[in-house]
């Protein structure tokens, strides 16, 4: 009854040695497949544009940032492309400039937090008892603790309020919410067979851990990456615009703080508030829109779709949705493999 | 039993678009009589479920029909394209005239309703004008009919047995009276005793209700007993289509035969159980000609080459049966 695998590949076409360059192709492909959902590449974009001016904003800035002029609240102009300040100083150098604290602060708090997330959340979800007991108390109290209001009784007591410090702050303070959702899939994964029967193998708990559920988390951890810098972001923003951090470190917070006690709204002085303020929107944007990717990319059954519109013989455009099968063709009459394709025209969404 | 309730017409379903494509389901023609029992067997991925899934169009994405037609005929009325409806027609032509039970069915009740909710919940919604009493009445006679006592109405799902909820699952699909009712694998998950109590009942209920059935099962010899009619898929093709006996009997295309060679009679002469050898084709890559020639015993000359058309064979019986193999040349293709 068994046939021997050679002989299956020689009778059936397209399974032998034919079909190898197919599956390089397709591990690219798979390889590639997130960058190409929509939402992740504008969003990786913008980020990408982001990350070369938190490099290069300090050098490519046509002014010192902090170098008062003898333009005051000027309008933009060639000179100055985002117009001035109150002290005659380039609202655009202050932006570029600025970029690199938020992005910094931003990067940096995220990956503290992910750190301390993954840890306590799978450790709590995987080992149990009283260490589980343990963990979630811990992070209970950090999720009921308001951050916004500790991340400014720990920062004001503080000498000097450097990036790296108020970074770790926010980091220290904001990983909770993603330790229990990692704590609850954890708790579900590890009772699935694949895990059962790692550990009836006798495989270690880290290499468990590490080999088995992680793989699995991947998804979950990249997205409470991206929601914790937007958090960080935002809070650093919001720290420098109540004026908690130094005034003299730029950041987008910083152009705000100054724009605001220069009373910058009654003296029409748009250009001062509005760049920063659309900056922290497009990159909250761009990060967001990261994480619908990834979120679009777990779900398998989104994942396995690609195209989600496609024309039908008779020119309308159908949506593929659950309950109501796209209907490409009614006609009677039987099909070729020639007539098949030109149907399946795929559409843009 | 000679007036058509459903056709099918080349019908084709697949899954994907562009050159991922993969078509599971080709050029399907397949009729189904008012009060008949249509059995579809074949392997698992011949196409079985995708064909109803595809003729009901509640294949989810990346499904798609690539063509052909599905043409119901209502109890009154004139035909129409079961395919070619809005989607608001789709939704009031569901489970009035035809009625679905999914494979698994016993888990698709809600755990947290009871199941007089569950059942009154389709009246609801199909039926806004009827009266609380009265939906409540045909819930009860509903669970009556299935065999279920009336007073199980205010259980909930886990307070049920399997086959109770196979039987709930059952009455739901028939609580509007459909003409056709699909059911995918129903009774797989119950034991060999349950799955014929549940099958005798379906046909009782059959004769006093007068709808037919689609029934898709892997388990010839259930569709032998129970069924008017066998339609045998492979790779997503129909390959034979005969009244229940004849294939039993004789079946002409060796793919029949292997699937009917491979589980014992109860009587009769002891005879060697054979499998089939080899494993079902990959939708991607199929074979070139005849989908079945590297697995068939009796492949030659033209089945690597040539596809076989679905077609009446040149047998005595020839007229009520059609096959799509090389080993009977058909006078004519089975046509519209």
């Amino acid at each position: 009854m068994t046939i021997p695998t050679s002989s299956i590949e020689q009778v059936i076409p397209g399974q032998g040695s034919m079909a190898q360059p197919a599956t390089a192709k397709k591990a690219r492909r798979q390889r590639f497949r997130f960058v190409s959902n929509k939402k992740a590449a504008v969003g990786l974009i913008i980020l990408g544009v982001y990350l070369l001016i938190a490099v290069i904003g300090p050098w490519v800035a046509p002014y010192d940032p902090g170098a008062r002029g003898n333009q005051l609240v000027q309008p933009p102009s060639a000179d100055h492309w985002m117009g001035t300040t109150h002290l005659g100083q380039d609202v655009f150098s202050q932006l570029l400039v600025g970029t690199r604290s938020v992005i910094f602060v931003g990067f940096f708090a995220g990956i503290v937090a992910t750190i301390l997330s993954v840890l306590i959340g799978v450790t709590a979800g995987y080992v149990g008892g009283k260490t589980d007991e343990g963990l979630s108390a811990l992070s209970n109290v950090f999720l009921v603790i308001p951050a916004l209001p500790l991340i400014i009784i720990i920062t004001s007591t503080l000498e000097s309020a450097e990036d790296w410090l108020i970074a770790l702050v926010i980091g220290l303070t904001s990983w909770s919410w993603n330790a229990r959702v990692l704590r609850a899939q954890t708790l579900s994964l590890r009772r699935r067979d694949f895990v059962e029967a790692a550990r009836a193998t006798g495989e270690r708990t880290w290499r468990v851990i590490v080999f088995e559920l992680l793989p699995n988390l991947t998804a979950v951890i990249a997205s409470g990456f991206v929601g914790t810098v937007i958090f960080a972001v935002l809070s650093e923003i919001t720290l420098a615009f109540i004026g908690v951090t130094s005034a003299t470190t730029w950041n987008w917070g910083t152009i705000l703080f100054w724009a605001q006690g220069q009373q910058a709204l009654a003296q029409n002085a748009w250009w001062w508030f509005v760049p920063a303020g659309l900056a922290i929107a497009l990159l909250g944007t761009a990060l967001s829109l990261i994480n619908f990717g990834i979120d679009e990319f777990v779900s398998p059954r989104l994942r396995s779709m690609g195209k989600t519109k496609l024309k039908t013989a008779s020119g309308k455009t159908v949506r593929m949705r659950i309950g109501f099968t796209p209907v490409l063709s009614n006609s009677p009459e039987p099909l070729t493999h020639a007539s098949v394709t030109p149907v399946m025209k795929e559409v843009a969404p | 039993m000679s007036e058509p309730v459903l056709e099918i017409r080349n019908l084709n379903v697949g899954y994907g678009l562009g050159d991922q494509a993969v078509r599971a389901v080709r050029d399907v023609n397949l009729t189904l009589h008012r009060g008949e029992v249509l059995g579809l067997a074949g392997e698992s991925g011949s196409g079985k479920s995708t064909l109803a899934y595809g003729l009901t169009r509640l294949l989810p994405p990346p499904g798609v029909i690539t063509g052909g037609q599905v043409i119901y005929h209502p109890a009154d009325g004139p035909a129409y394209d079961v395919l070619g409806l809005s989607d608001r027609e789709l939704r009031e032509f569901r489970w009035n005239e035809t009625a679905i039970v999914f494979q698994g069915a016993m888990n698709s009740l809600n755990p947290v309703h009871k199941i007089s909710t569950q059942l009154t919940d389709v009246l609801r919604a199909h039926e806004p004008t009827m009266s609380e009493h009265s939906r409540n009445a045909r819930a009860r006679e509903m669970l009556k009919l299935v065999g279920i006592a009336a007073d199980r109405m205010d259980a909930y799902p886990h307070q049920l047995s399997g086959g109770m909820r196979q039987r709930v699952m059952i009455g739901m699909a028939l609580i509007l009276q459909p003409q056709v009712v699909i059911m995918d694998e129903p009774t797989t998950a119950l034991d060999v005793v349950m799955q014929r109590q549940i099958l005798r009942q379906l046909i009782e209920l059959r004769e006093r209700l007068g709808f037919s059935v689609i029934f898709i099962t892997h388990d010839l010899s259930l569709l032998v007993e129970f069924s008017n009619k066998i339609a045998i898929m492979y790779g997503g093709r129909i390959v034979e289509e005969a009244p229940a006996s004849a294939i039993y009997r004789d079946s002409l295309h060796p793919y029949s035969a292997g699937l009917l060679g491979s589980f014992p009679a109860l009587r009769g002469p002891r005879r060697e159980l054979t499998g089939i050898p080899g494993s079902p084709p990959d939708l991607k890559g199929m074979p070139t000609g005849c989908s079945f020639h590297p697995r068939c015993p009796k492949a030659f000359d033209p089945c690597a080459s040539n596809i076989p058309v679905l077609g009446r064979p040149d047998t005595p019986d020839g007229s009520t049966r059609s096959v799509a193999c090389w080993l009977h040349p058909t006078a004519q293709p089975v046509g519209l």
